[in-house]
């Protein structure tokens, strides 16, 4: 049985000897640096571009949106984003021109000396600016994408209403700070087409993209996925936009080019987690059950959609969480500003709304006179319950188990109880808070339909066996859990299984990674292909299916003489029953959901208001868990994320751009930050996922800051609302200036 | 930097004498990796606040991104090229292995070495020694647990000197 054990990393031995190579390592002969020149104004008109004496620009490759061969466009959902800006510019750093050289330190001073006149025209930094129409930055309206899910009657409801709570809640943008900087390696020709290597999340994302730039076709565009140092997201989409720019470099030169960003590139011009406002009213009886909820949930998306609707989308779902309740209204829009485009991140918009929610039912329980937990347990989804956008959920769901097993492991009541006992003589405060939420794993609603993955299995004559699929490995164990998959399918052993490389010459299209989709809708396929292959065997009578690795190398190398290549490929087909309205917004969003309740036990310095999380409790219902270790890993470093994005993780703007793209003043928890993080496992098998998994990656995003937050506020007596909740902005609510 | 004239240093790197070759200033990282074409040490930040790129001189753990050429003037330098022995992991690498202390694998080198640099000075660390010693080496993955985990298995299972 090699599901639910714990098999180590596979690129594991090469990761700890510093052989697995990352883009940065990879070299061609002949190969220039590439370099990119940003704008510095976040609006205007481009008068003109100089290219200032004192360089020999003649040694130079240098690219601008003229050089583009195909459409100047990085497509993507709406294509609204330009390559290369060609006459405007709609954000500080928009790529404007490219530079290589062999040299780098000769590129570099290159690059600063290429003058970019732009005409100002006005712009937009703030969310309100957007909505007020204060200047029309896209579109008629600055708005991206508008949703409204209504259920029931909301306003009707909250005019009998017991009791009102409202509340605003922000959160702010986050960095993603993989450790490993964005990157490319191009190769292209007119006659050899568009080749590059990469760190990436999604392949077929940057294929697409490159077709459509270089107007070819799919067979002469190949993109190959080098060993990713972190994701998060933000490799999802950005890395389309470093693959076009160095395949036009390496177009016009006819040599390789390596564009890799430093960290302050990377830093000021790549995708953050979306900035969000969260306006909660919300009916409530006297005995604490919900009656109405009306949700107004706002994300600034900067200056091109890219994936701002569906981040939108994913947040206007969840931001009802989980709990059942007759009457909502769930307002979505994500808006346009000035600033570079936000992007996927871990969570993708869930973190934000489950952050306003979870913190605005503690308040909702305060107004009622519930303690936290209580409060939600009386309001808890069930199975059979219909959901906020019309879903019946049909597989079981206990949240009230898991609320009782994180309350009894973390002693949530006997603490809270003497933290508010020994507080009054404290300087350092205790406190201790709770969230409880669910993910959706998957594409949203037909997100899936639309993307019908397909993953290859094939096996060689010595019964060696090859899965096939362009979900990459980005440190979430991807290469591990798809092995352990097609070998408990073949029954055969793991060493047997070879994961091939992401490169879009041999793999299919087994749609992005992303969305906590690998494991439960990609390895679900590798399930079934793995089962193709047996199947196949059986049909012309070579194997029973129960035979064991010895014969299943007996009946590969059988079939190979008879019959020549063994493979089996597996196409995504919805679980039945699934049913999901476009318009509406209404139905099955997900084929299932992780469910959870954290706990963050917290210390506050009631001097410096430096909040430290002393202990987390993480209890989570994931279906079943493939590979323990690698589970683990995720919850805890997504913990950690939260933990950053709560309390540390604050970017600073200045019209539009991050002034603090540094790692020296841009904070990420280090090793002395986090608390002891204990991961607690409830398996629900979901029938459709391999053996019952589900989605894990983002769900631990989710919960930590609201429950964090909550800790503050018992600790305190304060009402935080906003995160990263940094020290001097809890002295701003507890402190009252002296003159 | 390129008006200053070009030099030679010679060190030690992974047991072996090397010669290196650049200009004074320019950053050990860069001539390990180009040179040497020992690409383990990662460039994560550039500005000595990530660790990807540490690796020891005559034992101590530094960040190579800051360390100009010429300080590598008849040093002994370990990179984490160096750790194995050939096949045979070093027991902090097989425990990073077992225990999930690399995810995405871009600190895993940095981190390693840092781990090593502690047991060696500190057989038997306490959490805290842990948490302190790795405090220079960012990972954004593993929230750290499973580390300091692969950091605590790996001392149990090294042969103490003098046992």
């Amino acid at each position: 049985m090699l599901l639910g054990q714990s098999i180590p990393r596979r690129e594991g031995r090469a990761k700890v000897t510093g052989r697995a190579q990352y883009v940065d390592d990879f070299v061609l002969p002949g190969m220039l640096f590439g370099a990119t020149v940003r704008s510095a104004a976040p609006r205007g008109l481009i008068k003109r571009i100089e290219f200032e004496p004192d360089i020999p620009w003649s040694d130079f490759v240098v690219v601008t949106a003229a050089d583009v061969p195909g459409v100047n466009r990085v497509a993507l959902i709406v294509d609204d984003q330009p390559c290369l800006a060609a006459d405007r510019i709609n954000h500080p750093e928009e790529p404007v021109v490219l530079l290589a050289h062999p040299d780098r330190h000769l590129l570099e001073e290159a690059r600063r000396h290429v003058r970019i006149d732009i005409d100002p025209e006005p712009a937009v930094f703030t969310m309100d600016d957007a909505l007020e129409g204060r200047a029309i930055v896209w579109g008629q309206d600055n708005i991206f994408k508008n949703y409204l899910v209504t259920r029931g009657d909301v306003d009707a409801a909250m005019e009998f209403a017991d009791l009102i709570v409202e509340g605003e809640y922000e959160t702010g943008a986050q960095e993603q700070l993989y450790i490993e900087p964005n990157g490319m390696v191009a190769t292209a020709s007119p006659t050899g087409g568009v080749t590059v290597w990469g760190s990436m999340q999604c392949p077929y994302y940057i294929h697409k993209a490159l077709k459509a730039l270089f107007a070819l076709p799919g067979d002469k565009v190949r993109v190959v996925q080098m060993e990713t140092g972190g994701g998060f997201g933000g490799k999802e989409e950005y890395p389309s936009i470093i693959a076009c720019h160095a395949a036009l470099l390496a177009w016009k030169s006819g040599r390789p080019v390596k564009l890799v960003y430093d960290r302050a590139e990377d830093m000021v011009a790549t995708t953050k987690r979306h900035p969000s406002r969260t306006r909660h009213r919300t009916a409530v009886t006297r005995e604490g059950r919900l009656v109405a909820m009306d949700v107004d949930f706002v994300i600034d998306g900067g200056a091109y959609c890219t994936l701002s609707p569906v981040v939108l989308s994913r947040g206007t779902i969840h931001s009802a969480g989980p709990y059942v309740c007759p009457n909502v209204r769930l307002h979505g829009r994500a808006v346009a500003t000035n600033a570079p485009p936000h992007g996927a991140f871990r969570g993708f918009g869930a973190p934000q709304s489950l952050f306003a929610l979870e913190r605005h039912m503690d308040r909702v329980a305060a107004a009622v006179g519930l303690t936290p937990d209580e409060l939600r347990r009386r309001n808890f989804i069930r199975a059979g319950d219909t959901s906020a956008v019309g879903q019946v959920m049909r597989d079981p769901i206990d949240m009230g188990a898991l609320l009782d097993r994180a309350l009894g492991i973390s002693d949530y009541h006997a603490k809270r109880a003497r933290f508010d006992e020994i507080n009054p003589s404290l300087r350092v405060r205790k406190g201790i808070g709770l969230a409880t939420f669910m993910h959706g794993a998957g594409f949203t609603g037909s997100g899936e339909d639309h993307l019908a993955s397909v993953v290859a299995v094939e096996a060689t004559a010595d019964g060696r066996v090859r899965v096939l699929s362009s979900n990459t490995e980005i440190g979430q164990g991807t290469n591990t859990i798809f092995a352990q998959i097609a070998a408990e399918t073949l029954d055969i052993a793991i060493d047997a299984i070879e994961i091939a490389q992401p490169d879009t010459s041999i793999v299919p299209d087994s749609g992005p990674t992303v969305a906590s989709r690998t494991c439960m809708v990609v390895g679900k396929l590798v399930e079934s292909a793995a089962r193709g292959l047996r199947t196949e065997l059986e049909k012309v009578g070579l194997g029973d299916g129960t035979a064991g690795p010895d014969a299943f190398r007996r009946a590969c190398a059988d079939y190979a003489v008879r019959f020549g290549h063994l493979r089996a490929i597996a196409r995504y087909a919805a679980p039945p029953g699934l049913r999901w309205d476009d318009e509406t917004y209404q139905g099955d969003a997900y084929g299932t959901y992780a469910w959870a309740v954290y706990v963050a036990e917290v210390s506050v310095d009631t001097t410096t208001w430096e909040t430290r999380v002393d202990d987390f409790v993480a209890v989570q219902e994931v279906g079943k868990v493939i590979n323990p270790v690698l589970a683990t890993g995720q919850i805890e470093g997504g913990v950690a994320q939260a933990i950053g994005w709560a309390l540390y993780e604050r970017v600073v703007w200045r019209e539009g751009r991050m002034a603090n793209g540094e790692m020296t003043n841009y904070i990420m928890p280090t090793s002395l930050d986090v608390p002891p993080i204990r991961v607690f496992f409830e398996e629900q098998p979901y029938a459709f996922g391999p053996s019952g998994a589900k989605g894990i990656g983002e769900l631990p995003m989710d919960g930590p800051a609201p429950a964090i937050l909550n800790a503050v506020a018992h600790a305190t007596g304060a009402d935080p609302r906003a995160i990263p909740m940094l020290p001097e902005a809890l002295m701003a609510l507890l402190e009252t200036p002296r003159v | 930097m390129s008006d200053a004239p070009a030099i030679t240093v010679s060190c030690r790197v992974n047991g072996t004498p090397a010669e290196l070759h650049g200009h004074p200033m320019d950053r050990l990282l860069d001539v390990l990796r180009l040179e040497l074409r020992l690409t383990g040490s990662k460039e994560g930040c550039g500005e000595g606040e990530c660790g990807a790129c540490s690796i020891m001189i005559d034992g101590q753990l530094v960040n190579s991104c800051l360390v100009p050429l010429l300080h590598a003037q008849g040093t002994s330098i370990t990179t984490i090229e160096g750790v194995a022995e050939g096949d045979r992991l070093h027991a902090v690498q097989e425990a990073f292995i077992a225990h999930g202390g690399a995810q995405c694998g871009i600190c895993t080198p940095g981190m390693v070495l840092a781990a090593i640099t502690l047991l060696e000075r500190t057989p038997e660390p306490s959490l805290d020694d842990i948490r302190t010693a790795l405090a220079g080496n960012l990972c954004r993955c593993t929230g750290y647990t499973r580390i300091f985990e692969a950091v605590l298995q790996a001392c149990r299972s090294m042969p103490r000197s003098g046992a």
